[in-house]
C-alpha cells in the first residue's frame, strides 16, 4: 500500500517536473557547462575542437578591440544610469502625486517599455538624421546648429544613451513607484506639523527612506546595461570608427561573423563575471538596505 | 497590508485638504511639467506615425510637416507588397504565442512539483534553477545556437521558440505564486479522491491566475521583441520575425524613412493593443522581472 502511493507520487512527479527539467538542462543547464568548457578551446565551428588552457582569456586581456568595446560600455552605463535614476524618479514623484488623469500619464511614460529596442533605435535614428530630423530641427528653431549625431564618432554614443533613457525611464519609474508607496505617510504628516518645505522632505524622508529601491534599481539597471545590444546594433552597428560597438557585439561578431566559438565564449564569460560581481553585491547589501 | 491607524488616516485627509488648497500657480507647474514629460515619450510615437502617413519625398522637407498635407497610405502599400512584412508579423505572432503557451504550461506544472510536492533534492534542484539566472543569455547562446544546429532546427519554428520556452524566470515566479496557496484546500480536495493533477488544474490554477497573466503577458512581449535570438538563429528571411524583419527593412530601404516607419508602426501596433487591454499586467511583470534576484 505504501509503495503504492510512492510509486504514485513518483509518476505525478515526473509528469509535472521532467518536461521543464529536460527543457532546463538542454537549453539552459548544458549549455552553460558547455560554453565554459568551449572557453579552453579554440573551436571554429568547422574544424576538430582542441584544448589551449587559459589562451582564450589571455588573448582576451592583450586584445585591444576588447578593451575598446569594454571602455565603450563602460562610457554607455556613465552616461545612461545618472539619466535614467534622476528622470526615473522625477517621474514617479510627479505620478506619486494626487492627479488628473494619472493613469493616462503613468500608461504614457511606460510606452516606450513595451516597444521593442528594434522599434525604437529605428524611430530615434529618424529622430537623430542630421538633416530632416526633428531633434536637429527643434535645436534650429531656437539657433543651435545639431551636430552630426549617431555619424559622428563625438556624438554617436550619446546619441545611444539618450535613445536607451528615454526608452527605459518608465521602467525605472514603475520600480521607484513601488518604493514610494511603501513609505507611511505620518512621516510626511510629521514634518509638515514642523514647518519643512516640500523640498527639505523630499531630501530628508523621501530620499534616504528610498535608499534600498534606488540600491535595488541601480544594480538591476547596471546588470541590464551591460548587456547592450539591441539598439546599438540598429542605430550605428559599432560606428562610426568603431566609436559605439559594446561587449555583447563583440561577442556577437567573434562568435557568429568569425566563428571563433571559443574566443566568444571566453569574453561571454568575462561579460558574466563583471554581472555576477554587481548580482554579488545586492545580495550582500540588499538584506542590511531591508532591516 | 496592516489597517491604516487613525494618524495614517488623519494625515491622508490633510493630504487631500491640502490638495485642494494647493496654489493655482503652483498647480500650473506642476501639470506643466506632466506635460512635457508625457510629451517628451509620446513625439517620437507620434512623429513615427506623422512620418509613415506621408507620400514619397514629403519626408525630406524643411521645416518638416508635423500633421502630413497628403497623408497617403502609400508606405503601407508598398511596405506589405515589396517586402515580406505580413510574412514577418504572422511569423512573430506564431512564435510569440507558441513560446507564451508553452512557457505557461511547463513553468506552472514545474511550479506545483516545486512549491506542492515533496521530493528528495527538490529544494537543491530550485537552487540550481535560480542560480542560472545569474548567467546572461550572452554566455548559454552560442552552445544553443550549436545545439539547434545539431537537432537541424536552424532557419525553422521550433529552433525560434523551443529554446526560449524554459527560461527560469517564469518558474520561479509561478512557484512564488503557488506558495502563497493554502495547504487546507489542496488536502480538502485530496480527501475528495483528487490526483494531483486535478488538484493542480482544479485548486491551484485558479488561484494564481492574476499571476499566470502576468507571466503570460510578460513572456509574450519578451518573445514579440526579441532580436538576439533570431538574429542568431534565422538566415532565411521567410522566417524572420518583426524585429529581424525591421532590420532587414533597414538594410534594403536605408533611407527612405516614410517606408521603415510604416514598417515599425505594424510591428509596434499588436503590442500596442495588448497593451491597452492588458495594462496592469505590463507593468506587473516588468516590475516582477526586475524583482527576481
Amino acid at each position: 500500500m505504501v509503495s503504492m502511493t510512492k510509486k504514485k507520487t513518483f509518476f505525478w512527479l515526473c509528469v509535472f517536473l521532467l518536461p521543464n527539467l529536460l527543457g532546463f538542462l538542454t537549453f539552459i543547464g548544458v549549455p552553460i557547462v558547455s560554453s565554459l568548457v568551449i572557453s579552453f578551446t579554440d573551436w571554429d565551428l568547422l574544424g576538430s575542437m582542441s584544448f589551449n588552457g587559459i589562451e582564450n582569456y589571455i588573448r582576451l586581456v592583450q586584445d585591444p578591440e576588447f578593451w575598446v568595446s569594454f571602455r565603450n560600455t563602460i562610457l554607455f552605463i556613465v552616461g545612461y544610469l545618472p539619466l535614467v535614476l534622476i528622470f526615473g524618479l522625477a517621474c514617479a514623484l510627479l505620478l506619486n502625486q494626487k492627479m488628473k488623469f494619472r493613469a493616462f500619464f503613468r500608461a504614457t511614460f511606460f510606452l516606450p517599455v513595451i516597444t521593442s529596442w528594434v522599434a525604437v533605435s529605428l524611430v530615434w535614428k529618424w529622430l537623430y538624421n542630421p538633416e530632416y530630423g526633428l531633434i536637429n530641427y527643434l535645436l534650429s528653431v531656437i539657433g543651435i546648429s545639431g551636430p552630426e549625431w549617431l555619424n559622428d564618432p563625438n556624438t554617436a554614443m550619446i546619441g545611444i544613451i539618450l535613445a536607451s533613457a528615454w526608452k527605459d525611464i518608465g521602467f525605472v519609474m514603475v520600480l521607484f513607484l513601488g518604493g514610494l508607496q511603501n513609505i507611511s505617510p505620518t512621516y510626511y504628516e510629521a514634518a509638515s506639523i514642523d514647518g519643512a518645505s516640500k523640498l527639505r522632505q523630499l531630501w530628508n524622508i523621501t530620499i534616504p527612506l528610498l535608499a534600498p529601491t534606488t540600491f535595488f534599481v541601480t544594480i538591476i539597471s547596471l546588470i541590464n546595461s551591460f548587456q547592450v545590444f539591441d539598439q546599438v546594433m540598429i542605430m550605428t552597428g559599432g560606428g562610426p570608427g568603431g566609436s559605439t560597438i559594446v561587449m555583447v557585439q563583440n561577442i556577437y561578431n567573434h562568435a557568429f561573423r568569425y566563428f571563433e566559438m571559443g574566443y566568444a565564449s571566453a569574453m561571454s564569460w568575462v561579460l558574466f563575471l563583471v554581472i555576477f560581481l554587481f548580482t554579488w553585491i545586492q545580495m550582500k547589501f540588499q538584506d542590511k538596505g531591508a532591516n | 497590508m496592516e489597517a491604516q491607524t487613525p494618524s495614517e488616516q488623519m494625515a491622508y485627509r490633510s493630504n487631500q485638504k491640502k490638495e485642494q488648497k494647493r496654489p493655482i500657480l503652483k498647480r500650473i507647474l506642476f501639470y506643466l511639467l506632466l506635460i512635457v514629460g508625457a510629451s517628451i515619450m509620446l513625439v517620437p510615437f507620434l512623429w513615427m506615425i506623422s512620418t509613415s502617413l506621408k507620400p514619397n519625398g514629403a519626408t525630406m522637407v524643411l521645416p518638416p510637416e508635423f500633421i502630413p498635407s497628403e497623408p497617403t497610405t502609400n508606405n503601407y502599400e508598398k511596405v506589405t507588397q515589396q517586402f515580406p512584412m505580413m510574412r514577418f508579423l504572422w511569423n512573430s505572432i506564431v512564435v510569440a504565442v507558441l513560446t507564451t503557451i508553452g512557457q505557461m504550461i511547463f513553468s506552472s506544472m514545474a511550479a506545483y512539483a516545486f512549491a506542492r510536492m515533496h521530493f528528495k533534492g527538490r529544494d537543491k534542484l530550485f537552487l540550481l534553477y535560480l542560480a542560472t539566472m545569474m548567467v546572461p543569455t550572452q554566455v548559454t547562446m552560442i552552445p544553443q545556437f550549436i545545439l539547434i544546429k545539431q537537432f537541424g532546427w536552424l532557419d525553422s519554428y521550433p529552433g525560434l521558440i523551443i529554446p526560449t520556452m524554459f527560461a527560469v524566470f517564469g518558474t520561479f515566479l509561478m512557484r512564488q505564486a503557488m506558495l502563497g496557496i493554502p495547504r487546507e484546500l489542496e488536502e480538502a480536495a485530496f480527501m475528495d479522491g483528487a490526483n494531483h493533477f486535478q488538484v493542480f488544474y482544479k485548486v491551484c490554477l485558479p488561484l494564481i491566475k492574476p499571476m499566470l497573466a502576468t507571466l503570460g503577458i510578460f513572456t509574450f512581449m519578451q518573445s514579440w521583441n526579441n532580436f538576439l535570438w533570431p538574429l542568431i538563429v534565422v538566415s532565411n528571411e521567410k522566417l524572420a520575425t518583426l524585429p529581424l524583419g525591421l532590420s532587414l527593412l533597414q538594410g534594403r530601404w536605408a533611407t527612405d524613412w516614410g517606408l521603415m516607419m510604416s514598417g515599425v508602426v505594424i510591428s509596434v501596433l499588436p503590442i500596442l493593443i495588448v497593451y491597452l487591454f492588458a495594462q496592469k499586467y505590463f507593468i506587473q511583470g516588468m516590475t516582477m522581472s526586475g524583482m527576481k534576484e
